[in-house]
């Protein structure tokens, strides 16, 4: 009941894939669209996972006076402001909800991935000051590429854009297709696991 | 006046998550639980117009399609994962998701595998294309550890890694590349926007 079950659905509901995807049906299409209904319907309840989740860490954290709670308090407070406002005034253009989205939400984002330009940079430095002739070949395909992509580099020399564009048309394309052939042997084999009850870690332990 | 304070608020908001740079400090704590907060408070109400209403309310309720009941009642199953005693029926709707597995075997025999190989045995015509083929094959016999890479095999080999480093800077000069114009766009936020400094 506690894993046999789980388990027999996985399997059973695996081959019913395998089975649509190999024998075109009228049946295999309403077994595919009873299923799309059915996890349709069952998505939604996982974000009231994801919600009561992220208000027991912080709520926790509030409870016990964690070192730093008051900021939990300002996660749970702009959740639940964000939130309600969706509710009260919709979701469209000028409401409160997408004026935070555009306001708030929107230049954090965005400036919180920037900061990572900083951080590449300066981890690429550790990492990869040419020690090795790969570590060489690396950074200088890396510049390139940088280069290729900026009017600088066309303003340098012609050949650096076409270099660039050149890296990523050939030497490039032959790693990608070598590590996606890899990738996909890796999926298929991880999928057959699970299709055959060998790989139940997705299960959690007991 | 709306505008400014709008400006005003992104800006500060921009400036608090810089001045991690510096080190960190209160001022980019805040920013950063303020957009966790709300970016899980911005999902709730898009989850539930776009997803509730037309997939579980709307065919419940108003279509009278009551089979939906069943799959309803096994998502509410995820909210278990929280009790000691009854956590193991939050694998049922997980349960349910994974069958798509099944699919997952052909699908990724199909786009990733042979579809690449499909690719790579066309005829070699071009200095390009017999670059192409050596790098994939060098690099696929690389990640076979089953014969030792040693001599003459362990030398070709070490070819694909020479293909997967020039991969690798290319993929890194892109990451970097897309981390710069956000980068950028921010300071034309702060300059431009919000300070007037530029056009």
């Amino acid at each position: 009941m506690k894993r046999q079950i789980p388990l027999i659905i996985v399997i059973t509901l695996g081959f019913l894939f395998v089975a649509h995807t190999f024998i075109p049906s009228k049946a295999s299409v309403d077994f595919y669209d009873w299923w799309v209904s059915w996890a349709k319907a069952i998505s939604p309840f996982a974000v009231v996972l994801g919600i009561l989740s992220l208000f027991m860490v912080h709520g926790t954290k509030i409870q016990r006076k964690a070192p730093n709670w008051q900021y939990s308090v300002v996660t749970l407070l702009a959740l639940v402001v964000t939130a309600v406002s969706g509710f009260a005034w919709g979701t469209n253009e000028g409401t409160p909800f997408l004026w935070l989205f555009q306001n708030v939400q929107m230049p954090m984002s965005a400036t919180m991935f920037s900061l990572l330009a900083f951080y590449i940079a300066s981890a690429a430095y550790k990492a990869f000051r040419a020690k090795s002739p790969q570590a060489t070949v690396l950074l200088i395909a890396a510049f390139i590429v940088m280069m290729g992509q900026v009017p600088i580099g066309a303003a340098i020399s012609k050949w650096i854009p076409e270099t660039a564009q050149w890296i990523l048309n050939v030497p490039n394309l032959a790693a990608k297709r070598g590590i996606a052939t890899g990738v996909g042997l890796g999926m298929t084999a991880t999928s057959l696991k699970i299709l055959l009850g060998i790989e139940r870690t997705y299960l959690g332990s007991d | 006046m709306l505008e400014f304070i709008s400006n005003l608020i992104a800006a500060i908001l921009t400036l608090f998550i810089f001045s991690f740079l510096y080190k960190d400090n209160p001022f980019y704590r805040f920013a950063e639980h303020l957009l966790v907060g709300v970016s899980m408070g911005y999902a709730i109400p898009l989850v539930y117009i776009n997803a509730f209403i037309p997939f579980v309310y709307r065919p419940i309720f108003l279509e009278g399609n009551l089979w939906l009941i069943i799959p309803s009642c096994i998502g509410i199953l995820y909210i278990f994962r929280f009790t000691r005693n009854l956590s193991w029926l939050s694998r049922y709707p997980i349960a349910f998701g994974m069958g798509i597995v099944g699919m997952g075997v052909p699908m990724s025999m199909h786009s990733s595998v042979l579809v690449q190989m499909r690719n790579a045995m066309r005829p070699i015509d071009s200095i390009n294309s017999f670059l192409i083929f050596i790098g994939t094959v060098s690099i696929l016999l690389y990640f076979y550890f089953s014969k030792p890479h040693k001599g003459l095999y362990g030398k070709f080999t070490n070819v694909g890694i020479w293909f997967m480093m020039v991969g690798f800077g290319a993929s890194f000069g892109y990451t970097v590349m897309a981390r710069i114009s956000l980068l950028i766009g921010r300071i034309q936020f702060l300059l431009g926007d919000f300070l007037g400094l530029i056009k």
